[in-house]
């Protein structure tokens, strides 16, 4: 395992434009990324998330702020001087070259000896096990070989960081389910620090050691994914990832009162309205006399095979989703229109 | 169902594939006539009388049919060389950098031997190159190569500025991500991605130059012939048929080198 570095992201602000016009794609983003990290960028297009991959690129120059490589301001360095690698969204690979030749590009450039490109181009092919395909042209490759020999030809140059933006979005289902645990896998095995962007949740959620889910150039929240999702701080983080139950309620003695009466009791105290974020899976049913148990009817049933969506609707209005992991014997015991009771398990309480 | 769409389909409108026809009899049997008459024994352009090639022989045989040959080609590959270097650095000029005033300007001076008549330019470069030539004494072919390159810069620029502007600007980011310096992002992946615009530029300047009348006429000095303009001369004599076969032979490497262009430039999809 090669020694890991870190990135520090200090204060940056990228603006686009100039004068009354000008975008902030980042407004004041800081964040640091431990050395051998698999740090995600998460957010909705817009966020600025691939903004801020292209400004640890070099690709482009931050309007404020710095940014330190292992220690050392990076910020002024072109991309050709800093030691960081892409894997881009269109992999961007050479199309009047072999797979072995871009592979070894970058070691080319950096004017390395022909027979160490020509070793490290055969360790990285069969890091990839494509050494069949090492003579043939990119454009004969299919999706999922282009996306490992773009993979090969960023790590080829031994970077210090890795980045990859949306890298496993132009896959089909099946196929990004594997490249994401081959992503892992070769982060662990290289102990590269990877900063990974992506719109999808559910890959941020599967794949990194911390998130950070960005929104309008800012970051919400920075955290592991446990803690993003079930202590996330505010409406957007809560309701971007994940399904989220979103009830207005007012602080009381032990927890908060919700509209309909309930106490849902919580950590912490306060005093005003404030919001409740339950996940569906802590929603429960139970038996009317339980501690925090709300009334409700059952309005919608979704089977989804590990579990059913179950639609609820309270007293005075408000809906919540509850989802019921399916039983040994595949059914859930209610039906549309039923009276039930239900309870949460956990809930959160959100800063909005 | 009605075999009429709301589309607006030429095959409904009655006559339309005739006079498509027409048209085409009109652009392509003088070419067969001409050809037919290449081979024709008779030295009549008007009768037929037999097969015979002895019309190439003489005209490969004729000193000033090759001379002439000779000063087309080392006017038509230099111009073209000349036109496609400057080209190339115009696309570039007017792709590789964000958009500013006054761009379609450029694109129209970049444009403009396509625009203003051949003929005003071949006066104004006459009125140039004869100062020229009475100020240095020199009379070489170099006037005619310049002139040349001149107006066939926008033949090579368009398919390369297209090129240009096809290409991925990510396949230069990721190079330079790759440690290549700006240099070696031109070289190692800028240039060898154009290299099929550069030659489909250079091969249309070619052909704009060996075809080329009214601008040489203007400039050339005495004895400087191009094969189009000792053409021209033979016509103002009599007409015979070795002119039949030296057309025919021109188009025959026309479309040769035509044809090369359309594969290089479809394989760039």
């Amino acid at each position: 395992m090669s020694q890991s570095y870190g990135i520090s992201v200090r204060g940056v602000v990228k603006a686009f434009g100039q004068g009354p016009s000008a975008v902030r794609a980042l407004d004041d983003v800081s964040v640091e990324i431990g050395g051998g990290e698999f740090f995600t960028l998460l957010g909705p297009s817009g966020c600025g998330k691939t903004t801020l991959l292209r400004l640890i690129a070099g690709f482009e120059m931050p309007t404020m702020g710095e940014i330190f490589l292992d220690g050392a301001d990076i910020s002024a360095l072109p991309p050709s001087k800093r030691p960081v690698n892409t894997v881009f969204q269109s992999y961007a690979l050479f199309p009047h070259l072999t797979v072995a030749e871009n592979i070894g590009f970058g070691l080319k450039m950096q004017g390395k000896p022909r027979a160490e490109v020509a070793e490290t181009v055969a360790r990285m092919l069969a890091l990839i096990q494509l050494e069949p395909m090492a003579a043939r042209r990119v454009n004969q490759l299919s999706g999922g070989q282009q996306q490992r020999v773009a993979l090969a030809r960023a790590l080829a140059p031994q970077p210090k960081v890795l980045l990859l933006d949306e890298p496993l979005s132009a896959l089909d289902a099946k196929l990004r389910k594997e490249m994401q645990s081959e992503l892992k896998r070769l982060q662990q095995e290289t102990g590269i620090t990877f900063v990974f962007v992506t719109h999808d949740q559910e890959e941020a959620l599967t794949m990194s050691d911390r998130i950070a889910v960005m929104s309008a150039g800012h970051i919400e929240q920075i955290g592991t994914p446990r803690e993003v999702y079930t202590k996330p701080v505010n409406r957007f983080v809560a309701s971007f990832i994940g399904e989220t139950n979103f009830l207005g309620g007012e602080w009381g003695t032990g927890g908060v009162k919700l509209s309909n009466g309930a106490m849902i009791a919580v950590d912490g105290k306060g005093s005003g309205a404030v919001t409740l974020a339950i996940r569906p899976e802590q929603v429960r049913l139970c038996a009317s006399a339980d501690a925090g148990a709300m009334p409700a009817t059952v309005t919608e049933l979704v089977y989804f095979g590990t579990d059913t969506h179950c639609h609820l609707a309270l007293a005075g209005g408000a809906r919540v989703t509850a989802r019921l992991q399916s039983q040994a014997s595949g059914d859930v015991a209610i039906g549309v229109g039923d009276h039930v009771h239900i309870r949460a398990s956990a809930a959160q309480v959100l800063a909005d | 169902m009605n075999s009429r769409t709301s589309h607006f389909r030429t095959a409904d409108i009655p006559g339309f594939s005739s006079v498509a026809m027409l048209v085409f009899a009109a652009l392509y049997a003088p070419i067969i006539v001409l050809v037919i008459y290449s081979f024709n024994a008779s030295p009549s352009v008007a009768e037929w009388s037999g097969f015979t090639l002895d019309w190439y022989v003489k005209a490969a045989q004729n000193d000033q049919v090759v001379n002439a040959t000779i000063n087309s080609l080392i006017v038509a590959t230099s111009a073209a060389v000349i036109a496609t270097a400057v080209a190339t650095l115009a696309a570039l000029g007017t792709t590789r950098r964000a958009r500013y005033r006054g761009i379609t300007a450029i694109y129209a001076a970049i444009n403009q031997p396509l625009m203003v008549p051949e003929v005003v330019t071949a006066v104004a470069l006459l009125v140039v190159t004869a100062a020229l030539k009475k100020a240095t004494g020199y009379t070489g072919l170099g006037y005619l190569i310049l002139a040349h390159a001149a107006f066939c810069i926008p033949f090579a620029y368009l398919p390369i500025r297209a090129r240009l502007e096809g290409m991925d600007l990510s396949l230069e980011t990721a190079a330079a991500d790759l440690y290549a310096s700006d240099w070696q992002v031109f070289r190692h992946v800028t240039l060898p991605l154009l290299a099929p615009g550069m030659l489909a530029g250079g091969m249309l300047a070619f052909v704009t130059s060996f075809d080329d009348v009214v601008i040489t006429e203007f400039i050339k000095s005495p004895g400087q012939d191009t094969l189009p303009t000792y053409m021209l001369g033979q016509l103002r004599r009599a007409m015979t048929p070795d002119v039949n076969a030296i057309s025919t032979a021109l188009m025959a490497v026309t479309i040769v080198l035509l044809f090369l262009f359309f594969l290089i430039t479809r394989k760039k999809s």
